[in-house]
């Protein structure tokens, strides 16, 4: 009981390597705001092209999300950090990491939003077009607020899921949160950085998670 | 006769192989009040719906005070849009803003009007509808008829030469029918040319100038109030006529 303790739960060497973790924490929350950011717009778009009437941009909307979604995150960081130098194409880790989860979240963002969207009626869009706003005023000051408000919980939570992504960083050598408690394992031959950093997952993502769920049981209601 | 406010010439809409107007002609003079009636499926919607391009028409020209509204590109229909008002029988006002919030959007991202003198001007409309001590409430928190007037507000706002009504009461309980037509009573005598689709016979003869019958996508029969309701003279009239009162 006593090396559990010293072995997982040691204060010493959490104290010690807080400030390397805290480091980690840092590159975690800025590939989170890149990521995020990003694959909310990118979302964005992607959705609009799926709910498109022209053929020509509903279709590769469509099929890229489709792409996105069914290949493996992992796999494309690695083809993107790994694969795309053969190219002469070499980027930072930080930028593959952020292009490679920008582009898979993205996809599934586009499918929260295409819900949302056609969850929106009709006659709010014909209501709006009568009035003579545009096609974007509609989208922008009457459509979106509402579909996004219908989804919420599910932006939410797969935004949580980005969060425990970026923690993947760690295969390309990004010292991000996982990658810094790893290094920290190493360094110190203690497991406690792990559980200090799982603990700092837990704490930023639970209140999340709550919020989530407390949205989701209000909707049904 | 002048020329008239809304004028409908040969109007054809189908969609695909299924012909749902053919051959639509219709005048509506400034300042009247048309009542168009007929069994469900005729088409009055969808002509209703073809006055401002909700519905693209398959040929035929739609004039709104002699500027025709169907061939013209998308950015001179979103003015002209401005011009035609149109009263849903859903209401459809927008749930996430506030009653005065609703008839503003329009005046300020459509007509461009800034933002106090819309606010001014949509308290003046929900003060006609009745409804100004409502204006920071919102739109759930209504009745059926008071959210049917604040979407008339809201249309009257845009200061439109033409209102067009898809059986405004239709969705409402019985009880609040009233305030909304007597609010579409209050317009009519204020001179606003009016195209009303609604089956509240009553109404039609106390306020409509002149009454259409549709059927088959085609106007059947037309004429002043008491005498299509009175002596019918089509068959089609008669039968349908006779239906609803049943
Ligand atoms: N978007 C559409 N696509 C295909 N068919 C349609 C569409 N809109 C209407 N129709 C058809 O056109 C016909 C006329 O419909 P419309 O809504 O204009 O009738 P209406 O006279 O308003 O009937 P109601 O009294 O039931 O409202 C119907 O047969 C309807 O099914
Ligand atoms: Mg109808």
């Amino acid at each position: 009981m006593q090396d559990f303790i010293r072995l997982f739960f040691n204060l010493e060497v959490m104290a010690q390597t807080l400030p390397l973790l805290m480091q980690g924490l840092w590159m975690t929350a800025k590939l989170c705001a890149a990521v995020i950011g990003l694959g909310l717009v990118g979302g964005l778009f992607l959705a609009l092209g799926a709910l498109s009437h022209r053929r020509w941009l509903r279709w590769p909307a469509f099929a890229l999300i489709d792409f996105l979604r069914a290949l493996p995150p992992l796999v494309l960081l690695i083809f993107i950090y790994s694969g795309l130098p053969f190219a002469g194409l070499a980027i930072s880790p930080f930028a593959a990491v952020a292009v490679a989860f920008f582009l898979n979240n993205s996809a599934y963002y586009a499918e929260i939003y295409r819900a949302g969207i056609q969850s929106v009626p009709t006659g709010q869009t014909e209501a709006a077009r009568a009035c003579g706003l545009t096609t974007g005023q509609t989208l922008a000051h009457v459509v979106l607020p509402q579909a996004v408000r219908n989804v919420l919980p599910d932006l939410l939570s797969n935004t949580v899921e980005v969060v425990k992504l970026t923690s993947l960083a760690s295969v390309v050598s990004l010292a991000e949160l996982l990658y810094s408690a790893n290094m920290a394992r190493s360094l110190t031959y203690n497991a406690s950085p792990l559980v200090l950093a799982a603990l700092v997952y837990l704490v930023l993502l639970w209140p999340l998670v709550r919020l989530v769920s407390r949205y989701q049981r209000r909707l049904a209601a | 006769m002048s020329r008239p406010m809304l004028e409908i010439v040969a109007l054809e809409k189908s969609f695909g192989d299924l012909k749902v107007l053919r051959d639509i002609n219709l005048r509506v003079a400034t300042g009247e009040m048309v009542f168009v009636i007929g069994p469900s499926g005729s088409g009055k919607s969808t002509m209703l719906r073809c006055c401002n391009r909700l519905e693209e028409p398959t040929s035929g020209a739609i004039l709104i005070d002699g500027k025709d509204i169907v061939g013209c590109s998308s950015s001179a229909l979103n003015r002209m849009r401005l011009e035609v008002g149109m009263v849903f029988q859903g209401f459809h006002l927008y749930p996430h803003m506030n009653v005065v919030a609703n008839v503003m959007l329009a005046q300020i991202k459509a007509l461009k009007r800034p933002k106090d003198e819309a606010r001014e001007r949509a308290l003046a409309m929900l003060d006609r509808v009745g409804l100004r001590h409502r204006a920071e409430t919102m739109p759930t928190q209504l009745s059926g008829g008071q959210q049917q007037r604040v979407a008339i507000a809201r249309a009257l706002a845009l200061d439109p030469k033409v209102m067009l009504f898809d059986e405004p009461t239709s969705a409402l309980d019985p009880e609040l029918v009233g305030s909304v037509l007597a609010v579409m009573k209050d317009l009519k005598d204020s001179g606003m040319t009016m195209l009303v689709v609604s089956h509240e016979m009553g109404f039609a003869r106390e306020a409509a100038d002149r009454v259409v019958f549709m059927d088959g996508g085609l106007v059947v029969e037309e004429g002043p109030p008491e005498q299509i309701f009175a002596n019918p003279k089509a068959e089609r009239t008669q039968a349908f006529l006779s239906r609803v009162r049943a």
